[in-house]
């Protein structure tokens, strides 16, 4: 056969070999080895900080969502902002892989801006913090809009989804959100007694 | 290699094809596998563990991977360069999935055996065919399948549902037991999942270890994959030769009527090439097999080979589907802790009812979904349809902790009739980017399927009331196909390629063996006659173990 047939030959019995060590192992020492396979450093989600060139927002732009994500998810108690997250990093990350993207989202931050000079002659990010509160008010909270916001209405739900993915997906946003799985279990034991009883049933 | 002569080619190294590769590598066959797609080794290729904000997209999804970047399986329902069409007013989607082991990379391991009257479905209610075989046909070969790949589930008895080879299944999650409290309420058997996820160390492979990620692909090859369960073994007997990026185009024909091998396009280097063979197995999925045969034309068959009968591509199903999720308040605020569990649910519902009673024929399981899952793009979405209404800032973060993990739903997965306005073909105008014709979809529900859409929706509906779940969508109307999935989209493509006892009216005999030419067999979807309230694999893989047993036999009888 020809050469392309024999790499794969190979790949398959490389993995197999590989695979082989595992199932005589203890189970400590098996979950350690699946921990161990698994590809650690992908260096994917890029620098975070002020220091990051965007690819696709405008300085104007990536200023407006810098300060725009923050005020979606403050710093509090719990954890840190979005930008301490690295959400801005992720969005521009994402318009640069998904170029459909781009249209609706950076045309929502130039409403925004619009909506702004209407009202206080200034762009988001020169407008103080109670000038800010105001638009978003009106274009936050869906059930209680006046039609006249539906654009931004439509625009800012697609915004806030898009701050929680970056912020709850973050190595930081996932500790606060309390996300405990991602790792081998020796022994799979259900739930906790007391999530079952919450829910009004036994643990099985 | 033209001079090379093999005992059997197989077209496809999915379930169908590794299990034939498994058996006949056994048997002593020399084999060679084709694969239209690429290398891919869930051991080591995989991103299982990989936290999401290690990659870019955070699990989103891509051209490619349509289920998530992190998903093991490359292809979709769009395939670079491999167009296919559909008749004016048909809407079918047609899933391919373009790497070794197919779409073993991608199924949830749901492993359920067909029951006795899944094979004898029309003497029941005289709808559509019976199979020329019966259960007692399959069950030994079932009974080997569990042992051989290693299923866990649990012993109930039920006489349409039968008991396997059962490793231990897992406990459920707690937030499935609120399903599994309305679904007893509501007299809905609810019972522990059967996947083909190893509970314990089995045949060589290290149990599962509960990270829930099966979809992409098994590091430690817990779980079934084609590629690691079935062709590396199958590797190691010496006997068989793999060979991926080869598109199938034809089965060749000599002068004696006899397939003499097939012919492909080595896509890496873009030239047809072709490989003789004594025996061929076409494995490549129920459509692409049943496009393999209908571009293969020879002046002994003209209208494509093994069609003689005229029914190659005819009476392709896929499973009905339909979902209705919706929001516990009762799981709001959560004590954390891991609920990963294995990659799927621990509890489903097999088929409860009696269709006599009901005004649809054929029956449904239900899966269900929920949980706190790893978060990755679109965690924390859609937070103005809760209570907050939206907003922003300190109470919009504390929102979406609160929420995290309270949604839960249930999908159905039904059987459909089969029928003559639902099929596959050559379109005489379309060929794809190695210059083969491309198949052309029809597509047609009937009222079988709406009825038993419908009373899936208003299943779920109920049992969510029950638990006390908000659902925010509407019951779907009958203008709306009450909700019914698009033909093709459940990726439980089947038929079309069918077996029977009648020549004229079918295109394989019991063997999966071609009535018209008897070195050519399937080993896929193909044959299924009917769907069943099932997923396929299981039968599948039996299938193939039984076609392959009897190909070793007849090889050694002489006669192949």
């Amino acid at each position: 056969m020809t050469d392309s047939s024999k790499f794969s030959r190979r790949e398959v019995v490389t993995g197999l070999a590989a695979t082989a060590g595992a199932f005589l192992m203890p189970s400590a020492a098996r979950a350690t080895e699946a921990a161990k396979v698994s590809t650690a450093a992908r260096g994917a989600a890029g620098a975070v900080g002020t220091a990051y060139a965007p690819k696709i927002y405008t300085a104007h732009e990536y200023a407006t969502v810098r300060a725009l994500v923050d005020e979606v998810i403050p710093k509090d108690a719990k954890s840190g902002s979005a930008t301490d997250a690295g959400v801005p990093e992720f969005m521009d990350t994402m318009l640069d892989l998904e170029p459909n993207m781009r249209v609706a989202h950076r045309g929502g931050l130039a409403w925004l801006d619009h909506e702004c000079r209407r009202r206080y002659a200034k762009d988001f990010v020169t407008c103080t913090t109670a000038e800010r509160h105001a638009v978003l008010d009106d274009i936050a909270y869906p059930a209680k809009a006046k039609p006249e916001f539906a654009a931004g209405v439509n625009w800012f739900n697609s915004f806030r989804d898009f701050t929680a993915t970056g912020f709850f997906t973050s190595e930081m946003g996932v500790t606060d959100i309390g996300y405990m799985g991602n790792t081998p279990v020796m022994n799979w034991d259900g739930c906790p007694p007391e999530n079952y009883t919450r829910l009004g049933t036994q643990k099985p | 290699m033209r001079r090379d002569v093999y005992d059997v080619v197989i077209v496809g190294s999915g379930a169908g094809g590794g299990m034939a590769a498994y058996e006949l590598t056994k048997a002593g066959a020399t084999v060679l596998l084709l694969e239209a797609g690429g290398m891919w080794d869930n051991t080591k290729d995989s991103d299982m563990l990989v936290a999401p904000w290690e990659t870019p997209r955070r699990g989103g999804s891509t051209p490619d991977k349509p289920f998530g970047e992190h998903d093991a399986c490359i292809g979709g329902w769009n395939v670079p360069g491999e167009p296919f069409t559909t008749a004016p007013g048909s809407r079918f989607q047609w899933w391919r999935a373009r790497m070794v082991g197919g779409r073993t990379n991608h199924w949830g391991r749901i492993s359920l055996r067909f029951g006795p009257d899944d094979f004898q479905h029309k003497s029941i209610d005289g709808l559509g065919d019976n199979w020329p075989i019966t259960y007692d046909d399959v069950k030994p070969y079932y009974d080997e399948v569990d042992d051989l790949i290693g299923i866990f589930g649990s012993r109930e008895g039920m006489r349409n549902h039968p008991d396997g080879k059962f490793l231990p299944a897992p406990k459920p999650r707690c937030w499935e037991m609120p399903i599994k409290k309305a679904a007893d309420k509501h007299a809905v058997t609810c019972i522990p999942s059967r996947l083909s996820i190893i509970t314990r160390p089995h045949n060589g492979r290290a149990a599962c270890h509960y990270c829930g990620q099966c979809n992409r692909g098994c590091r430690t090859n817990s779980n079934f994959t084609s590629t690691n369960v079935l062709i590396a073994p199958a590797l190691r007997t010496g006997k068989l030769t793999m060979r991926t990026d080869a598109m199938v185009r034809e089965v060749s024909v000599g002068k004696d009527g006899l397939a003499d091998g097939v012919i492909f396009i080595d896509k890496v280097r873009g030239e047809e090439m072709k490989v003789n063979a004594k025996v061929v197995v076409l494995a490549a999925s129920a459509c692409e097999t049943a496009r393999i045969m209908l571009n293969s034309k020879s002046a002994k068959f003209p209208q494509g080979l093994g069609n003689s009968s005229g029914m190659v591509g005819k009476y392709l199903t896929d499973t009905t589907g339909t979902d209705v999720g919706g929001f516990l308040p009762a799981l709001a605020d959560q004590p954390r802790h891991n609920c990963d569990g294995v990659g799927g649910a621990h509890l489903y519902m097999p088929w409860w009812l009696d269709n006599k009673k009901l005004d649809f024929p054929r029956g449904y399981h239900i899966e269900i979904w929920g949980g706190m899952g790893m978060p990755g793009y679109g965690v924390g979405g859609g937070m103005q349809n809760y209570a907050g209404g939206g907003g922003y800032g300190a109470s919009l973060k504390s929102d979406v902790r609160k929420y995290w993990g309270t949604g839960v739903g249930f999908s159905g997965r039904g059987e459909m009739i089969p029928n003559e306005k639902s099929f596959c073909e050559i379109d005489p105008r379309a060929v794809d980017q190695w210059g083969i014709p491309v198949l052309r979809f029809h597509w047609e529900w009937s009222d079988y399927e709406y009825n038993q859409v419908k009373h899936m929706q208003e299943t779920f509906r109920t049992l969510l009331q029950e638990m006390g779940a908000v659902v925010r969508s509407n019951m779907p109307t009958k203008e709306q196909g009450y909700g019914i999935a698009t033909g093709g989209s459940i990726i439980h493509e089947l038929g079309c390629v069918r077996m029977g006892s009648d020549p004229k009216a079918s295109v394989l005999n019991e063997h999966c063996q071609t009535w018209d030419c008897k070195n050519v067999f399937v080993a896929d979807g193909g044959p299924f006659v009917s769907q069943a309230d099932k997923n396929p694999t299981w039968t599948i893989l039996a299938l193939s173990m039984r076609t392959s047993r009897y190909i070793a036999e007849q090889r050694k009888g002489g006669k192949l």
